[in-house]
């Protein structure tokens, strides 16, 4: 209290009472004016803030062009963003080169996805009738996009795209890879001597190589390594590429999952006479695979981003598409509204999924593992 | 003993017992594999062997250090992609360490703006894959910057356009060779002169002033012998012809747009990595050595900076090599990398399993010797507990 | 044990698996086609004139009749073709896989190629091209030996590539060049000015040049530097598959020179008394049989998708976009390089 202050200063003269700690202009002071080199920045970013700000509402929102427009488009001269572009190609870039009648299919399909997605995020949801729920979600997915049966029009593999070929690419390359890596991680911490060499062998094989690689060999390779006369199309090549190089990077997260649990838990299952099998699976793995499980969605995200290379062997996938709208000679030179509208959608799913993943790891508490040196 | 090796009663046999059957599934997956390729190969009579690496390539490669013509064999288009590959590696590791080294300290900056900012750069980049940022770079450099007959001039003989960016560069002459072999000859005595220093201080605990020094010696070495070669200052410059600008040494735009994608990329994962790591050493150290008496700088030199390095070092390390196997997308781009050029080598002479069994001991290669100098500096600087 | 009998019979079983030999339907194309009840054709993503889609989705172009014909020929109707597009890198190894039966994709037929990819040119050229240079209006370049110094785009994996390679150091010129793996990253490149000259084949020039947003702020420049045949292939080895798509094209360049078209074709069958016209139409003499077809084959190409010359004006001709004269692709009696043998 400044009187107690002013009664306990000593005789040689009053003192100021001491600055205020709180407050707005305190918090001003901390945290933009602390020092000299901040309150630099503090000058330069606001100068920028309030030159460019103005500039970049009107250029992408007031006084920009949202419907499909090419006159509207052309006669901005770039001064303003034209979103007729995406109003006007929207439905390519979101769905490829499936059939244009048919398109509410994957719609239907993908939001299906999402919604099962949704529900499987709550810890109080995993139950086992979430494995009932998935094992309905993913055979409707294949049946709405590919279609055959129920009246519905066959759509070969070939031409399904946009957004619902990079979600089915993801959940296929994640949800076969977990049980390939859990086999791998096993392997790699076995006794066996020859079962941890081929294990360590493939995983630091795999990490070691670009995807690219991966999916040049999915391309290229594997049709020469098939018996005769047996075909896969090119879809199941590069779905089975993806997982065989997602299974090495899931080995590892098992693996650091595995390795994190005390050893009292293996000697405990040893003294009640469990063999080795037994204790993998009763006591071990489901400690493990739940401490990891914030690993698991950060897999699912770059897993998720990954599926954007499948550009190169020519599937057209949400970036494919992109580009394959971009050919159009009238619409190509609005290329930075289609990058800005495919960038929010790539930002929204991957932003959503890392602010979960951090979500879920608070969530389960003491029970997880910090996701790590996670792979970018 | 009575029981045989592979007994099924003993643990031991039971072990063999399952490595035998295991190593028995491999090698039957393994020649089931094998004979159908073999079967298909013969059947679409595509050649096998590597014998194909002597013959001439007969495609051209845009730009790289390598010299190479059409007519040179496989081999050394294979080199030449090699070479362009570890070109545009270290350009990007050392742009994406520096840039990520400061959003990473700007994040943990007392100002708000700065943080947000930082914040959100990193945000932004880790969450869009990188072949779209990619692409959007190069698509700004082709459509944004001039044409090559009226390009930007940054400086006097530096040119910006859809060509690249082009600077002159010195005539290659007998000075300049002098000067490079002396380069590091300069640094060798710069770096003894910080060690005497060293040894004197531990000695007589007075700190020689050696910076001027040293400098000198690993600046004046080089320029000595560039005198002594006849201080050649001829320079190759760049100059505006019919066409594009010609001359000079030239970055092409998608040289430009790999490298500024890939660092800005991998920035932001740096950037978390070195947040995480300078948060890692517990701040009670710092306190300490304030309450040792050190300056500030003296702090972050010998006490944080060590420790945060140890934390750093292996995630940015897998971070090096995570972007030298992103630089394989420059395939999308049309710049000419090893990935690229066996792409075009695959397309000419279909020997497709060869060329890729290339392109991956390259990778591997790679990964090894990062692996092992990496292993290196771990065992050098590991904390030695009792 | 229970443990160590579950272990024994995963085991044995696991061993099993791997040794029950694979489902192997190794039949010759011909087969495999009658019983998907489909012609697979290899095309181009998008080469106008050749093969690209059409607002509704629908293929056109020469390749795509090419297709066309063989699936009339073989399975009654020219509508039962499934098209697969191909970029430029996955042409050969999507034929050899037998992911497509023909491949039907403007692709330049040269010894290397025929020699070493285990594919085979069925020898029939539906398209005589050479390759050029298209360079902006602005530029005034009358020549392509006045490219010294320049850019040149070219397309990875394409025998442009080395023949401008050829062209530019038998002239002296000095070239700089930029390699991109798709037609659609190239033509965005050349428009958007990353380079002064596109280098292809001349039809792929006349067809970029639609791309363009401005078709007439571009010039093709008169040197042809190679001869580019162009023609489909079909993987080695099936000699029957081969006939027929060989001899469903000369069906067609036959039907031009006996003047028949897609609109005349019932009339001639009814009233025609003319023997090479009986034979193509289906009530003279049976030249199907030897392929394994049946009688009214060559009536059906020609029904279904006319002949030569419909399908060049259709996709090529002056009346087109393209705007390509018949030039060389014309009938050898109109001074040509198009020569059926005789289909008898």
């Amino acid at each position: 209290m400044p009187a107690m202050a002013a009664q306990a200063a000593p005789s040689s003269g009053a003192r100021l009472p001491p600055a205020r700690k709180r407050g707005a202009w305190a918090w001003l002071r901390a945290n933009l004016f602390a020092t000299v080199p901040s309150t630099i920045a503090t000058v330069v970013f606001v100068a920028a803030i309030v030159r460019a700000l103005p500039r970049v509402v009107r250029w992408a929102f007031t006084g920009a062009v949202y419907s499909a427009d090419y006159e509207a488009c052309r006669a901005l001269e770039y001064h303003a963003a034209c979103w007729g572009f995406v109003t006007e190609k929207y439905r390519l870039i979101l769905f490829g080169r499936y059939p244009y009648q048919e398109q509410w299919r994957p719609l239907v399909a993908t939001v299906l996805v999402l919604a099962a997605l949704g529900v499987s995020a709550h810890p109080r949801a995993w139950r086992r009738w979430l494995v009932v729920v998935w094992a309905v979600v993913l055979p409707a997915f294949l049946v709405l996009m590919g279609g055959g049966i129920l009246g519905l029009t066959r759509v070969e593999t070939g031409l399904w795209g946009g957004l619902p070929l990079t979600v089915l690419l993801t959940l296929i390359g994640v949800s076969a890879s977990i049980p390939l890596g859990i086999v791998l991680a096993l392997g790699r911490r076995s006794h066996l001597p020859f079962a941890r060499g081929a294990s360590t062998l493939y995983i630091e094989l795999v990490r070691g190589v670009p995807l690219i690689t991966v999916l040049f060999v999915a391309s290229f390779v594997f049709p020469l390594v098939m018996p005769r006369g047996f075909r896969i199309d090119v879809l199941t090549r590069i779905a089975a590429g993806i997982t065989l190089f997602q299974a090495a990077y899931m080995a590892e997260v098992v693996r650091g999952g595995l390795q994190a649990l005390p050893r009292g838990q293996y000697e405990a299952a040893a003294s009640i006479g469990l063999g080795w099998w037994q204790t993998q699976r009763r006591v071990i793995l489901p400690q493990a695979l739940v401490l990891v499980i914030p690993s698991f969605v950060n897999s699912l995200l770059s897993t998720f981003m990954d599926t954007s290379l499948v550009t190169v062997v020519s599937m057209y996938d949400l970036t494919g598409a992109l580009r394959l709208s971009l050919g159009d000679p009238q619409w190509r030179n609005f290329f930075l509204e289609g990058y800005l509208f495919v960038g929010a959608v790539y930002f929204v799913f991957c932003f959503g999924m890392s602010r979960y993943s951090a979500w879920l790891e608070r969530r389960l508490g003491r029970w997880t593992l910090r996701p790590g040196a996670a792979r970018a | 003993m009575s029981r045989s090796l592979l007994s099924w009663s003993t643990r031991s046999g039971r072990a063999r017992l399952y490595q035998v059957a295991l190593a028995a599934a491999l090698l039957l997956a393994a020649a089931f594999l094998w004979s159908n390729l073999r079967g298909n190969l013969a059947s679409r009579q595509i050649r096998s062997g590597f014998g194909f690496l002597r013959e001439p390539a007969g495609f051209a490669i845009g730009e790289g250090p390598v010299p190479y013509s059409p007519s040179d064999s496989y081999l050394m288009a294979l080199a030449a992609g090699v070479a362009n590959t570890l070109r545009a590696a270290v350009v990007g590791i050392v742009l994406a360490t520096v840039l990520g080294t400061l959003v990473g300290i700007g994040r943990l900056s007392r100002n708000v703006l700065v943080r947000g900012a930082c914040a959100a750069y990193v945000e932004v980049l880790r969450n869009i894959p990188l072949l779209l940022q990619l692409l959007a770079w190069y698509l700004v450099a082709t459509e944004l910057l001039p044409e090559a007959t009226s390009p930007l001039q940054l400086a006097p003989h530096v040119y910006l356009s859809k060509e690249g960016l082009q600077f002159p560069v010195p005539v290659w002459a007998r000075g300049w060779a002098f000067a490079l072999a002396a380069f590091p000859l300069g640094l060798l005595g710069a770096w003894a002169l910080f060690r005497w220093a060293r040894s004197r201080r531990e000695h007589t605990g007075h700190t020689p002033q050696v910076l001027w020094p040293a400098l000198l010696v690993a600046i004046g070495l080089p320029v000595l012998g560039w005198l002594s070669g006849g201080a050649p200052r001829e320079l190759d410059l760049p100059e505006i012809t019919t066409f594009n600008v010609a001359g000079g040494l030239g970055m092409t735009p998608e040289f430009l747009s790999l490298v500024l994608g890939l660092a800005t990329f991998t920035a932001a994962y740096i950037a978390e990595i070195v947040r995480s790591g300078i948060l890692a050493v517990p701040h009670g150290q710092t306190e300490a050595a304030a309450a040792l008496g050190l300056s500030t700088r003296r702090v972050l030199r010998l006490v944080v900076l060590p420790q945060a390095l140890r934390v750093i070092v292996p995630p940015l390390t897998s971070q090096f090599l995570n972007l030298t196997k992103n630089s394989s997308l420059a395939v999308a781009i049309g710049y000419p990398d090893l990935v690229s050029i066996t792409n075009t080598a695959i397309n000419q002479n279909g020997q497709a399993l060869e060329c890729i069994l290339l392109i991956m001991s390259v990778y591997l290669t790679i990964n090894l010797l990062t692996a092992l100098g990496m292993n290196w500096y771990n065992r050098r600087v590991a904390l030695v507990e009792r | 044990m229970e443990h160590s009998r579950n272990a024994a019979s995963m085991l044995v079983l696991a061993l099993g698996l791997v040794t029950i030999p694979a489902t192997a339907s190794a039949g010759k194309t011909l087969d495999g086609v009658k019983q998907r009840g489909q012609v697979v054709c290899g095309v181009n993503t998008s080469a106008p004139g050749f093969s690209s889609t059409d607002s509704q989705g629908r293929w056109r172009g020469m390749d795509v009749d090419l297709c066309r014909a063989v699936a009339a020929a073989v399975l009654h109707d020219a509508n039962k073709v499934r098209y697969v597009p191909l970029n430029s890198q996955q042409r050969f190894a999507a034929l050899q896989s037998g992911e497509v039966d023909i491949l039907s994709r403007n692709t330049t037929w040269s010894l290397t190629r025929d020699a070493s990819l285990g594919i085979v040119f069925t020898g029939t050229i539906n398209y005589f091209d050479g390759q050029g240079f298209m360079v902006p209006k602005k530029l005034n370049i009358s020549s392509a030996k006045k490219l010294n110094g320049a850019t040149v785009c070219v397309q990875s994996g394409t025998t442009s590539e080395k023949n401008v390679t050829e062209f530019f150091a038998a002239n002296n010129v000095k070239y700089k060049s930029v390699v991109f793996d798709t037609a659609e990253a190239i033509q965005a490149a050349f428009f958007a000015g990353r380079c002064q000259a596109y280098t292809t084949d001349m039809s792929d020039l006349a067809g970029a040049r639609t791309h363009a947003s401005n078709p007439a702020d571009y010039v093709v420049l008169p040197e042809v530097i190679s001869k580019e045949p162009l023609g489909p292939a079909v993987r080695r080895g099936d000699d029957e598959w081969f006939q027929i798509v060989r001899w469903a094209f000369y069906a067609t360049v036959e039907a031009e020179e006996l003047g028949l078209t897609s609109a005349n074709a019932d009339k001639q069958r009814a009233e025609s008394k003319d023997p090479a016209v009986q034979r193509m139409l289906g009530t003279g003499e049976d030249t199907g049989k030897l392929l394994g077809l049946d009688k009214d084959w060559t009536y059906r190409i020609v029904k279904q998708v006319g002949n030569y010359g419909e399908s060049f004006e259709a996709n090529m001709g002056p009346k087109t976009p393209m705007g390509l004269p018949r030039g060389v692709n014309n009938l050898w009696s109109k001074g040509g390089l198009l020569y059926a043998p005789p289909l008898r």
